[in-house]
């Protein structure tokens, strides 16, 4: 039985834990009620069994705990602003969690809240994550990142932000915020920023069911566009590093063990996606990506194509990250010198000189030409600036096979 | 919830002519307001080179000329309204012309129970 509850939790909490939110309007209370429903469940079902509807359960569970613990604390007025609330029919019940879901995921990218709060809020909220892995994340202390939430939660209720989707006027501006917040999640799981495993499986995959929510409900053309995205990265996700734990290239991939599935599945939400004008940033980034994952070896991969869409991604969304991506495509489809070219600009602008990855692009791009002093500078200059373990070490294999050129 | 909505711009970059049709479309405005039940109260301010300052330091009581800080954008009025959430005040800020030159700051009005309703 404790087993059974725990599997719940894992998979229920934070859906309980949303509806908890709209019906007592209050981010810590909700937790609190959450904690005590389970508390409650972990001494109750094993001796009454597992109810029939274990989520109802837990919210009418919670709502009482939350009714009684007001009460104590003499918060009467407070007893008002719970909403009055019949039980939902079995059928609108999925529906309910959804859009509680999605309210919930709109509060906490709310505009009124700094961006590294939002999506500080999204990993704890609706991802469940402790404040610790969150700081860990963020690379700042866990009291700081706690304090930070603590902030943000009074921000919430003080300034009045309210726990409901946004109206169809607003709805394209904040849609976009938390397509930036879902997006960062995703690379949370798929590329950490610092330690030594390369990806949290768990957050990426988190980040794709939020997508999926997110299109039951929304169904517009950037959330195709981020869900193909993801799901795209993601098809890739058993060949990213080797049987050892090191990094492989694209080029190193073995295609055979890429998720086809999961390919189609991305292509068509890109299809659909790019048939509506305009096109959107998440849609050209997904179509780029949907290109890498159709060619059946690295060299049949459609460079022009993907060099013609990062112009057209450089248009919606120009920053120096954009631009270098697109060097390396032009690397690839022009030859090294022309990239070079381009990468060098972009590191005399000094907007990327802490970038590792310029670096690196800068460094193969020298080997590509066998330019092998100049590449090792740079792959010194990438490794001194690198945070991951598993990118470390590849670079400190590319300096060893320079080396080994070089001697 | 009761927000107060303060208006900032800098004063140099309106006309006289636009200045009166701020003025004009804000009263506008708050009469849509009060016939929505969320109007509290509102009102235009002097120019910025009226204001006097106060500040008492060690029992002395020391006045200048001038607004308390001097920044380009300065405080040229404010609303006071009633809405159920900070989304329907934002809206309303949306609204005000001065926010298409300058910034609207929109803040929890922090309610105390003890404080007097003016006479009308």
């Amino acid at each position: 039985m404790l087993n059974q509850i725990e599997t719940l939790y894992r998979r229920e909490s934070r859906r309980v834990f949303a509806t908890l939110v709209r019906l007592l309007r209050d981010f810590d209370r909700a937790e609190d009620a959450l904690q005590e429903a389970f508390a409650a469940a972990m001494q109750q079902w094993p001796v009454e069994g597992l109810p029939k509807n274990p989520r109802a359960w837990l919210v009418s569970t919670a709502r009482f705990k939350a009714i009684d613990r007001l009460r104590r604390d003499a918060r009467m007025d407070s007893l008002e602003d719970l909403v009055e609330e019949p039980p939902a029919p079995p059928e609108k019940e999925q529906e309910t969690i959804v859009d509680d879901q999605l309210r919930l995921i709109f509060t906490c990218c709310h505009p009124a809240l700094a961006s590294e709060l939002q999506i500080a809020l999204t990993l704890r909220e609706i991802c469940g994550l402790t404040t610790e892995a969150i700081a860990k994340a963020f690379l700042v202390a866990p009291a700081t990142m706690a304090q930070r939430l603590v902030r943000g939660k009074a921000k919430i209720r003080l300034a009045g932000i309210p726990y409901e989707v946004p109206g169809q006027k607003q709805l394209p501006e904040r849609l976009d915020a938390v397509l930036t917040v879902i997006y960062l999640v995703f690379n949370e799981g798929y590329h950490t920023s610092s330690g030594d495993r390369l990806h949290r499986p768990d957050l990426a995959e988190e980040a794709i069911r939020l997508g999926r929510l997110l299109l039951e409900l929304l169904p517009h053309p950037e959330v195709r566009g981020l869900l193909a995205l993801m799901l795209l990265h993601h098809a890739r996700r058993a060949t990213r590093t080797s049987a050892d734990g090191d990094l492989l290239l694209l080029e190193e991939q073995d295609r055979s063990l890429w998720d086809q599935a999961l390919i189609r599945e991305g292509q068509a939400l890109v299809e659909s996606a790019l048939a509506t004008r305009p096109v959107g940033r998440f849609g050209v980034q997904a179509a780029i990506a949907a290109l890498h994952a159709e060619a059946p070896t690295a060299d049949a991969t459609d460079w022009p194509q993907i060099g013609a869409l990062y112009d057209v991604l450089l248009r919606l969304t120009p920053s120096p990250i954009v631009e270098l991506n697109r060097a390396v495509a032009v690397a690839m489809r022009d030859g090294p010198e022309a990239g070079l070219a381009l990468v060098d600009g972009l590191l005399a602008r000094g907007e990327l000189q802490q970038y590792h990855l310029a670096h690196a692009a800068k460094a193969d791009m020298h080997r590509r030409l066998g330019q092998f002093e100049a590449a090792r500078e740079s792959y010194e200059h990438a490794l001194a600036l690198a945070q991951q373990e598993v990118e470390k070490r590849f670079l400190q294999k590319r300096l060893e096979e320079i080396d080994a050129q070089l001697a | 919830m009761k927000y107060m909505m303060l208006i900032y711009s800098d004063e140099s970059v309106w006309t006289e002519e636009e200045r009166a049709n701020c003025m004009a479309e804000s009263v506008a405005l708050t009469h849509d307001l009060n016939a929505r039940g969320q109007f509290i109260s509102a009102s235009p301010l002097h120019y910025v080179n009226t204001a006097t300052s106060v500040r008492v330091r060690d029992g002395k009581t020391l006045i200048t000329d001038g607004p308390f800080a001097e920044t380009r954008e300065q405080l040229g009025g404010y609303y006071i309204v009633d809405v159920a959430n900070l989304d329907e005040a934002l809206e309303i800020a949306s609204r005000i012309p001065g926010a298409r030159k300058g910034t609207v700051e929109v803040r929890p009005i922090f309610e105390l129970d003890n404080l007097p309703i003016a006479n009308q």
